[in-house]
């Protein structure tokens, strides 16, 4: 909640403008049945015509009244909702970008996409409504009251009693009602997500007879839904009779109490009439705090699941200046090293290997033997549990991250576009001229890919570039790593979309690059990284064997075992 | 659409919507009853009020015998019309959900039978929300919005009737003031629609962009792009905080409005009411009961006007899950089908044509025979349509000339459920079930748990579904959760090492498999394949050399079919995706 009054700050005159003017519309409001009291009294009671045209006319002037100040309250509430709302979505936003990607991968990218998007709207609902009526609502019902005590002690007792009954039961109707429909939603879901199901799995549900027993589950989970709604609805039909009996009761006792208190003569028939009308106010203001009630408490839920994100601190801190690089070290070199994510069983084991400047090392291994963990270690998107990572002679951690990053032509395994055109998602390598771009375009073989398309450079790039295929995708990120004419070049599994003549052509290309960077590949297959000068396998995060392809085949037996399953034994 | 076709389109929805009320027809007939009894009685009361008040003219003169019977009939109206109120709402309520199981149900029905064409052309997302989202809409708005609308027709008539007995004259100033109200909604809702739906694109471009950018974090980071992206970011969330500020503000003008309105009816009733009551036309009950009425007459008014829109929106989700619910579904089975019992594997296609869209044929004149035992290999580039082969052989899709013959049958004159029953079919996409991995193993067969584990040791998969936390009874969510794709791909495996069932379609089913664990399944599938006629797409060129024929297909169509060798001969397209497999970068 800190930040939600943090960021609330620069908006206090508006918070507290917005529910002091709708307090203004409600006292005003309050005085309603005191004037039509008068009328009856002085007016009706005396035959004073003026005096009620005077009265009417003083009701024309609250209603005025009412509407500026509640206008005006509206205005500052949406004014200060919704700018918190857009000044907490912004730093949640920056900070996410902040966290580190072990973070990133503990609370996971869907929960913090619905943070950013569903959860602040709901946090910005609330607070609107908190502003609007938190204030007003009890204002009205005690105000009630109180009025009520100024007119006859006596008869506003039974004010005291129905508001303390009227608001039992509307908050335990609607607090009774909750957990009952958290279930119907429960059930909902489970059907959302068989229907769901049997859409993605269309094929093997059919493919292995289960249409039947699917439509059974269905019905079995409608039924239940069914039974939950009548239970959910049963607790919440009695709201409306059930107060309407009370407040009528309420009325009941006032009308004789009045009548006695008339008859005593210490009360007029026009204090009667507004003590009536005071009652009716009540029920209304009632149920709409206990509904405000709800809202609020939604948007407090919410809240407070925005506010774990951005409690959590990033795990990574990145140096300002610069370090002294050593121009005669390897451009990456592992040293000893041990990571493991979030604690759990290390991804990797005791790695150390260099790659010289100019120097082509192929990584290989299993599914899951940590190949992809290794890549994230050069530009440090997680730190080492154990050992170092060095750049040019330097441990990543005394980079800053935009220096160290720089450096890096990284092509991740999932190959991502961004909305825009073609050419804005390739100078996100870096500046460059046409020249430029139209060699990196060429030596990622990506040149027909531009051609197939309307615009060429200029043709637009949707959303995750849905707009290409998973081929056409690796190939623009390749170009777009290769425009910054990186010193080390890191292509993760990046041509496994490429078919076995573009993925050759591709390799033909990188070791013709003039900048010779120092490049890592990544694959599972043995083709892809058969020529590198030095060949890493991995196996369960460990090193199984370093060397060139003609020498692991020899000396080490995971290599010789890739390679044979994928040739065969008699090559 | 023409306005006659989308009349006799609402017409039929309406239709279809009252043969679903049909059983509850005497229910809704009760409830329309009902709660005409309880807004009658609701509005007599404010007259009882009136009356007890003017039982009291001043100090010592009160009529307390008039104010008792006035308060016991307070008293029985208002318990009686609590109970009419109790048993309406239930009776709808009942109706209501009734209804929306019904309508679940059907629409379900449909989407199991709805033929793959459909399934793989329609978002999976704007399904879903037809059976689950538009069918509580259409419930809401339509039924409870119908009840809701008759109640406030009902108020609004009777409190006519009740007033007129009072005082017409009152009476008029309240009906012509009244629908201003009405006026100020509707203008004031007119007039934000397009301010809400700018707030709710620039919400949507924002969502987008959040989607990209936190979800390309590692390229973003990458490239150092995290402060362009902030930028990006923050122009966008300005515009939608300014357009955010205009909807909400100037929408939430309307409930001053309307209630200043309010505040006018009832000042120029206190007005009217009190110089009628002066000049003797009235009795000051009767303004108490006037004063009561002049502040309800308005809130049907408003709610009506919500209802109708509702009504419309509720219509629109009707329409929808109808035309889902009358979705064309797969051919039922012929009459006289025949039952695939004791397949051996023969397979052949005849001069099949096929495509997907009538502009771009794929397939043509396309023959084919498999003799039992045999292993066809399907290979090619990604995309190039290798899964369409799949589509014809298991009949998700129906050739659009020619025919293909399972054992000598048309496969049109199969039991569809038998055909399926013949093939074990291992996808690439390594779908899951939600449940445990023991149901994922299982999928719908008895088995015991001896089988099971026979089926996941041969799959390989069994030594690390030991090891899963709660192992064979391992919950398995939506995305397939705790598992790795290769995993996935074991159960998947798995699941046909159960069922043994005489043909196999395995499509790229080792894919995410690394190929030393690859190999070791390898010889499962040589037990397997064993006497088993298979179907087997692969990418991995040293898997499809002992093929005895090989379909070469690129761009959706087959170009080449027969043995390695033959292929190898021919020096076509075969030859160079075999050749690049070994090229040396030099």
């Amino acid at each position: 909640m800190r930040n939600l009054f943090f960021n609330l700050k620069q908006y206090t005159l508006e918070s507290i403008l917005g529910p002091l003017f709708k307090l203004l519309e409600a006292m005003f409001e309050l005085f309603v049945p005191l004037v039509v009291a008068d009328i009856v009294d002085r007016g009706i009671g005396a035959g004073d015509r003026s005096f009620v045209v005077s009265r009417f006319l003083l009701l024309i002037a609250l209603g005025v009244i009412g509407i500026v100040c509640s206008i005006t309250a509206q205005y500052f509430a949406a004014k200060a909702s919704v700018g918190c709302a857009a000044a907490l979505r912004r730093s949640l936003y920056d900070h996410i970008q902040k966290l580190s990607f072990s973070d990133l991968d503990r609370i996971g990218v869907p929960t913090l996409i619905t943070r950013l998007t569903g959860d602040l709207n709901t946090v910005q609902n609330g607070l609107n409504l908190a502003l609007r009526l938190l204030l007003r609502s009890p204002f009205v019902v005690f105000g009630a009251m109180i009025m009520a005590f100024t007119i006859d002690a006596r008869a506003a007792l039974i004010f005291l009693a129905a508001i303390v009954i009227l608001a039992a039961v509307v908050f335990g109707i609607m607090l009774g009602s909750v957990p009952a429909y958290k279930k119907v939603q429960e059930e909902l879901d489970s059907l959302t997500g068989t229907t769901r199901e049997n859409l993605t799995g269309a094929r093997v549900i059919r493919a292995f007879g289960m249409e039947r027993g699917e439509r059974e589950k269905f019905a079995s989970h409608n039924d239940a839904l069914y039974r939950r709604q009548l239970f959910a609805g049963r607790i919440s039909a009695l709201m409306n009779p059930l107060t309407f009996v009370i407040l009528n009761g309420g009325i009941i006792l006032l009308l004789y109490t009045s009548g006695v208190r008339v008859s005593e003569g210490g009360l007029t028939v026009g204090q009667t009439v507004a003590l009536y009308n005071y009652m009716t106010q009540i029920l209304v203001e009632l149920v709409k705090f206990a509904n405000l009630i709800i809202s609020i408490s939604k948007a407090v839920s919410c809240m407070k699941r925005v506010d774990e994100v951005l409690r959590t601190e990033p795990a990574m801190r990145f140096p300002d200046a610069d370090p002294r690089e050593d121009p005669t070290a390897p451009a990456v070199e592992f040293r000893n090293v041990t990571l493991s994510y979030n604690g759990g069983d290390p991804a990797l084991t005791d790695l150390s290997f260099k790659v010289g400047h100019g120097e082509t090392v192929g990584i290989i291994g299993g599914t899951g033997s940590g190949k992809s963990s290794l890549a994230a270690l050069i530009p440090r998107f997680y730190d080492v549990t154990d050992g170092e990572v060095l750049v040019d002679g330097v441990n990543v951690k005394d980079y800053p991250a935009k220096t160290l990053r720089d450096k890096i032509g990284y092509v991740l395994q999932r190959a991502s576009l961004f909305k825009g055109t073609i050419r804005s998602n390739l100078l996100w390598g870096g500046d460059a001229d046409g020249e430029a771009l139209d060699a990196a375009i060429t030596s990622a073989q990506a040149a027909d890919v531009i051609l197939s398309k309307e615009d060429g450079l200029d043709s637009a790039v949707e959303q995750n570039g849905r707009n290409f295929s998973g081929g056409q995708r690796q190939r623009l990120t390749i170009a777009r790593a290769l425009v910054r004419r990186p010193e080390i070049l890191i292509l993760d599994d990046s041509a496994s979309a490429l078919d076995f003549a573009t993925d050759a052509a591709l390799r033909k290309e990188l070791a013709g690059l003039d900048y010779k960077p120092a490049t890592v590949i990544i694959s599972q297959r043995t083709a892809s990284i058969r020529h590198a000068d030095k060949i890493v396998v991995l196996d369960d995060g460990a090193v199984a064997g370093i060397g060139t392809h003609d020498a692991l085949l020899k000396t080490c037996s995971v290599y010789r075992e890739i390679y044979e399953s994928q040739y065969g034994k008699e090559d | 659409m023409p306005k006659t076709e989308k009349t006799t389109l609402r017409r039929d929805t309406w239709r279809r919507l009252f043969s679903y009320l049909k059983r509850s027809l005497p229910i809704l007939v009760l409830t329309i009853l009902l709660s005409a009894a309880a807004v009658i009685l609701s509005l007599y009361i404010p007259i009882l009020c009136g009356r007890a008040i003017d039982c009291m003219t001043g100090a010592g003169e009160v009529d307390f015998d008039g104010i008792a019977d006035c308060l016991v009939r307070i008293g029985v109206c208002a318990c009686l019309c609590g109970i009419l109120q109790w048993v309406m709402n239930s009776l709808n309520n009942r109706m209501t959900y009734r209804v929306v199981c019904d309508v679940r149900r059907d629409a379900f029905d449909t989407l199991t039978h709805l033929p793959l064409s459909y399934v793989d052309s329609h978002p999976h997302g704007g399904t879903v929300s037809r059976v689950i989202a538009d069918v509580d809409q259409f419930a809401d708005g339509l039924l409870l919005g119908f009840t809701q609308f008759f109640t406030g027709i009902a108020t609004i008539v009777c409190t006519l009737v009740f007033m007129l007995t009072i005082s017409p004259l009152i009476t008029l100033a309240v009906v012509v003031l009244t629908p201003l109200s009405l006026f100020v909604a509707s203008f004031i809702a007119k007039k934000t629609y397009d301010m809400f739906r700018l707030q709710s694109d620039t919400r949507s471009e924002l969502t987008a962009q959040i989607n990209e950018v936190v979800g390309g974090q590692p390229v973003v980071r990458a490239f150092s792009r995290e402060k362009d992206c902030l930028d990006q970011f923050d122009e966008i969330n300005g515009r939608l905080e300014k357009c955010s500020l205009r909807a909400i503000f100037f929408s939430s003008i309307t409930n001053p409005s309307t209630r200043f309105i309010n505040n006018v009816v009832y000042a120029a009733v206190a007005l009217t009411g009190a110089l009628t009551v002066i000049s003797g036309g009235m009795t000051v009950g009767g303004l108490t009961s006037f004063l009561a009425y002049a502040n309800q007459y308005t809130k049907p008014f408003n709610e009506i006007s919500g209802v109708i829109t509702e009504l419309q929106n509720a219509l629109a989700c009707a329409e929808r899950i109808f035309t889902l619910i009358d979705e064309e579904r797969e051919p039922a089975d012929r009459e006289g089908a025949v039952l695939l019992d004791g397949a051996k594997g023969e397979i052949r296609a005849e001069h099949v044509d096929f495509s997907y869209v009538p502009e771009r044929d794929l397939i043509r004149d396309f023959n084919l025979t498999v003799h039992p035992g045999q292993r066809v290999a399907i290979v090619g580039p990604t995309g190039c349509g290798k899964t369409t082969i799949i589509n014809l052989l298991m009949r998700f899709y129906d050739v659009n000339a020619g025919v293909i013959r399972a054992e000598g049958h048309d496969l049109r004159d199969i039991v569809r459920e038998s055909l399926h029953g013949a093939y074990g079919m291992v996808l690439q996409d390594t779908w899951m079930l939600r449940g445990t991995v023991r149901d994922n193993i299982a999928m719908g067969r008895e088995a015991t748990d001896e089988e099971i584990v026979a089926a996941a040791k041969a799959a390989h998969a069994h030594s690390f579904i030991r090891r899963l936390p709660d192992g064979y009874d391992t919950v398995i969510s939506d995305d397939g959760g705790v598992l790795s794709a290769g995993q996935r791909q074991l159960l998947c495996i798995a699941r046909v090492m159960l069922a043994i069932p005489p043909m196999l379609i395995l499509d790229e089913a080792t894919s995410s498999i690394d190929t030393r664990t690859e190999m070791k399944i390898q010889n499962a599938f040589a037990t397997l394949m064993q006497g088993r006629t298979s179907f087997i797409v692969a990418h991995r060129l040293s898997t499809i050399r002992e093929a005895d024929i090989i379909l070469v297909m690129n761009a959706g169509r087959i170009v080449e079919s027969g043995t390695h060798e033959e292929l190898l001969a021919r020096g076509g397209f075969y030859s160079v995706l075999w050749g690049s497999q070994f090229e040396n970068v030099s």
